[in-house]
């Protein structure tokens, strides 16, 4: 009996209506009060191609992505070899039984359903499309009697979704949900070993996207310029802006807007605008992926060395070049850090989830006009466009925006001579000035050669003090970017690092290591350039484990190249084939790597985890 | 050793100064470092004059250029305003960007061929598509001067540089590209004929939306020599003016010059007046299609046409587009930009 601890996975074709489907038991679950995740892997493709919907349910919030499936709804008949494969031994699939039985869905150690779908949505709809969206909703009725999914909390999302106003669709949407439930109820032994219960009101959490959460962020920090050029898996984020602004951004009076978002000519042009705003004087950002790092990359060197301010969102995704759009990655660490010709470096933040992506949104507006330089928010495909449980957002209303040093007209009348570039407080952070506010104010901003006076140079020695100004600049931002993570276990000798979505995967690992007499400590990144707690945590520990998700263990090259840690120390565990990180992957990649007796019985065990047959 | 070389500012009394109390002297910048006898200097005088004439405050200016000769030169004028020399091409992004976040200053973006129609051609059309309030001064020579004297994308075919085969490719004619792309202000005057350009300039200042002058300016040293199509001396024996355009503030009257002829007054979007002198008769400024075949068939004739060549009616510049509030988005208070605890709190449960 696995109650609230189990996973399954959903196999359809895209454009068929099953997101909204999944969406719908993912709620449902959430709502149950249960830790749930989602993870849509899908095609980048509009219609007719395989997509898959994986749900994880864990009762103590262990949410991080398996590979493990107890339970596989297969509806696409193109995929029907591999989801059978994937099912772990004793887990359940259940099919389309409109058709016979193929025999690629035979497999010994398995229970098949077969449930009617599509006959039972022909027999009762009209219409070649409400007949082919009403299957999604049939499947999750066969799910809600199978796994026991509360159907009252089911009807009341539709009845939110649908309410009043579409009633018709409300009726075909209840009628489809009793189709598959009734008929499961009717022909299984339900529910399942396999199964739900209520666990409370989950008041406290939310279920949200970190493209979205970053969005609000945007809205929150005050941000009025957002330019960009659509990509996956960005684009939601721009769409989350528009809708907040819509929402919050309206003069009560005129209806103006309060907002400007540009939708470039490309990512080169999306830059340009975001930097030209931040010049003015504007909050502005972009959303982008690797893809749009690389073409704005020149603009990034300007930015940094005429010290503008400017947010960058990269929602990673699989490189390198196209590579997979609808895949997630943390291959553009390396890219970011250093993006743009030249001696550069780059304020970059690391937020775990949706949450943090709603801060550190916040946070990096605040970075970027501190230090007048470019910040990156480094999230990726998972972060950005899965549902996510996490924490309420909150916010509070002390905050003010940090907007560096400004000079007003007032302060600019007191002056005799401005010098842009000229660090007069000793802390590498010139002052700067809005054009328009005042005659005394002006500068001439550029990327060539420029002295501490904001005069163009040539020389040496005045090349080298403005330069070396910037990167003191930039290393005393270690200081200012958010605090690493530190979870501490009990005897530990060995470290894990890790940042980003790594997360969940990694407590879950480094809970089943410890309880296995392996405690580590873990620490996750949260920005960079790395503060000085990075260099302890790593000065306590021998030997490091660095978990990311690219192939070149880039984490690990940037903490070699700055806290001088031999590379031996660190061994490295990746996972970079496109799917977010697991607890098997990285127990596999310590225990491999462990210098322990007790590793390959371990491994075993990891390996068969999952494996014991429910009762 | 800094080389930019400013220039003193010496205040003659006897100097005329303008509505604001300024003199020309106060919209000067540094020194050019361009080559002497350089076409862009020229150009740079005309943009001073036009300013002052306009009575612009300089310090509510922003000038942006890209890289290569012309982009120096927002240096050599209005010291009080803001610069921003961006990076090579890209000018329009960081126009659009400052026109976004400050949509009340008066901006000048200044360019080359090289900078425009080659490597920035996609952010100079889509400047214009996006109808940004800016006047954009593209520095035509056909050449790149920096790099020592490639060919650009507007030189003409048969072109001889100094040294190496002339250009086989077909010029990227400028006027005619803002022409099909729907620009509402389109000119094209000659550096070296000032009486032209400087009204042409203040009309393009004062237009509603994106105004674009292409102004042929002569390369000194690289392009200035027998068998180049933008020399001094084939420019000024194949120039055709059609359309004199003097401009009138509505501030205060200044001398105008008429023309005999036919005249049609135009009123600007800011209700200022445009007054056009028909050197052709046949040429309607106000017609797109007919000032494209105009020109067109003068090129055919190996002729240059200069003037206003079209004035559109108004197009919605970016901010009316978009609908944005008055005040400068860079200016709003941020008590009406960030909704506060209580909507994030009303928000999050729709995130149940």
């Amino acid at each position: 009996m696995k109650v609230n601890d189990f996973a399954f996975r959903i196999a359809t074709v895209n454009g068929t209506g099953s997101a909204s489907a999944n969406g719908l038991l993912m709620q449902a679950i959430f709502r149950m009060g249960v830790p749930v995740s989602g993870k849509n892997v899908f095609p980048s493709n509009i219609q007719g191609l395989p997509t898959w919907y994986e749900i994880r349910v864990n009762r103590d919030g262990y949410t991080a992505r398996t590979p493990e499936f107890d339970l596989v709804v297969a509806m696409n008949s193109a995929t029907y070899d591999r989801d059978v494969a994937d099912l772990q031994p004793g887990g359940w699939l259940i099919y389309d039984s409109s058709w016979p039985m193929p025999k690629a869905l035979e497999r010994p150690d398995i229970t098949t359903f077969g449930v009617p779908l599509a006959r039972m949505c022909n027999e009762a709809f009209d219409g070649s499309r409400e007949r082919i969206l009403m299957k999604n909703i049939g499947y999750v009725g066969a799910l809600a009697a199978l796994i026991e999914i509360d159907l009252s909390i089911l009807e009341q999302l539709l009845e939110e979704q649908f309410g009043t106003k579409k009633r018709a669709l409300l009726e075909s949407n209840y009628k489809a949900l009793r189709l598959g439930y009734d008929y499961a109820r009717s022909t299984f032994d339900c529910p399942l070993p396999i199964r739900l219960e209520r666990m409370g009101e989950p008041d406290d959490f939310i279920l949200i996207d970190g493209n979205t959460a970053a969005a609000l962020g945007c809205v929150y920090a005050g941000a009025t310029v957002g330019a960009w050029y659509p990509i996956t898996p960005s684009t939601s984020l721009m769409d989350g802006f528009r809708a907040f602004c819509e929402r919050f951004r309206k003069d009560p009076e005129t209806g103006k807007n309060r907002f400007i978002i540009v939708q470039a000519e490309d990512e080169l042009a999306a830059a340009g605008i975001v930097i030209g705003a931040g010049w003015a004087g504007a909050r502005a950002f972009t959303p982008t992926s690797g893809p749009g790092i690389s073409l704005m990359s020149e603009f990034i060197g300007l930015a940094y060395y005429a010290e503008i301010p400017a947010v960058f969102f990269d929602v990673q995704r699989t490189g390198p070049s196209t590579g997979m759009p609808t895949r997630t990655q943390q291959g553009d660490l390396l890219l970011c850090a250093f993006a743009s010709h030249g001696d550069t470096k780059h304020v970059l933040l690391f937020p775990a989830d949706p949450n943090e992506a709603f801060h550190f949104a916040v946070r990096a507006f605040d970075l970027a006009e501190h230090f007048q330089t470019p910040v990156f928010v480094l999230t990726d495909l998972d972060i950005g466009m899965n549902d996510w449980m996490v924490p309420r957002l909150e916010w509070d209303d002390a905050y003010r925006p940090d907007r560096g040093k400004v000079l007003t007209a007032e302060e600019l009348e007191q002056i005799r001579v401005f010098h842009r570039y000229l660090d007069v407080d000793g802390d590498f952070i010139a002052a700067r000035t809005f054009p328009g506010v005042h005659p005394s104010g002006a500068y001439f901003t550029r990327g060539s050669g420029h002295n501490k006076w904001g005069g163009y140079t040539e020389d040496a020695d005045e090349y080298t003090e403005v330069v070396d100004r910037l990167a003191n600049k930039i290393r005393s931002a270690a200081n200012a970017v958010p605090q690493p993570v530190v979870r501490r276990n009990d005897g530990a000798t060995i470290g894990i690092i890790s940042i980003g979505g790594c997360d969940g995967a990694i407590i879950e690992a480094v809970d089943w290591l410890a309880a296995r007499g392996i405690p580590m400590d873990y620490m996750r990144i949260r920005g960079f350039p790395f503060p000085a707690s990075v260099n302890a945590f790593i000065a306590e520990h021998e030997i490091m484990f660095v978990v990311e998700q690219n192939r070149d263990a880039q984490l690990r090259s940037l903490l070699c190249l700055e806290t001088g840690v031999a590379v031996e120390r660190l061994r490295s565990v990746r996972r970079y084939g496109g799917l977010p990180m697991s607890r098997k992957y990285v127990v596999d990649g310590v225990l491999e790597q462990l210098d322990d007796e007790r590793a390959p019985a371990l491994l075993d065990e990891n390996h068969g985890a999952r494996m014991e047959v429910p009762a | 050793m800094t080389t930019s070389i400013s220039k003193p500012r010496v205040h003659h009394p006897g100097l005329p100064v303008n509505a604001i109390g300024l003199t020309r002297r106060d919209y000067e910048g540094s020194m050019s470092t361009l080559c002497a006898g350089c076409g862009h200097d020229s150009i740079t005088a005309a943009i001073i004059r036009a300013f002052f004439e306009l009575d612009i405050p300089p310090h509510r200016v922003g000038k942006l250029s890209g890289i290569g000769c012309s982009s120096k030169t927002p240096t050599y004028f209005l010291r009080e305003a803001h610069g921003f020399n961006a990076v090579h091409g890209r000018m329009p992004s960081i126009g659009t960007g400052a026109s976004a976040a400050r949509g009340d200053l008066v901006y000048i973006g200044v360019s080359g061929d090289g900078d425009s129609l080659s490597i920035g051609l996609g952010q100079f059309c889509h400047a214009i598509r996006r109808n940004v309030q800016m006047l954009y001064i593209l520095e035509n020579n056909g050449v790149y001067g920096l790099t020592k004297g490639q060919f650009s994308a507007s030189a003409d075919i048969g072109s001889k540089p100094k040294r190496g085969a002339p250009n086989r490719q077909a010029p990227i004619d400028p006027v005619l590209l803002a022409l099909s792309l729907g620009a509402t202000f389109v000119a094209r005057s000659f550096s070296g004929d000032r009486e032209q350009l400087v009204p042409i300039i203040k009309a393009g200042l004062r237009h509603r939306g994106f105004a674009f002058i292409d102004v042929i300016s002569p390369c000194v040293t690289f392009n200035d020599h027998e068998g180049s199509t933008k020399s001094y001396r084939f420019t000024r024996e194949h120039m055709h003016e059609v359309v004199h355009a003097d401009f009138v503030p509505p501030q205060r009257e200044i001398a105008v010059q008429y023309a005999p002829g036919e005249s049609t007054p135009v009123t600007l979007h800011d209700g200022s007046t445009v007054t056009l002198h028909k050197v052709a008769t046949d040429f309607d400024p106000t017609d797109r299609d007919a000032a494209y075949s105009y020109i067109r068939a003068h090129q055919n004739a190996a002729e240059v046409t200069t003037g206003l060549l079209y004035l559109g009616p108004g197009a919605p510049e970016m901010h009316e587009n978009e609908n944005t509030v008055d005040t400068p988005l860079a200016e709003l208070p941020f008590d009406q930009l960030c909704p506060g605890s209580a909507e994030l709190d009303r928000l999050m449960d729709r995130y149940r």
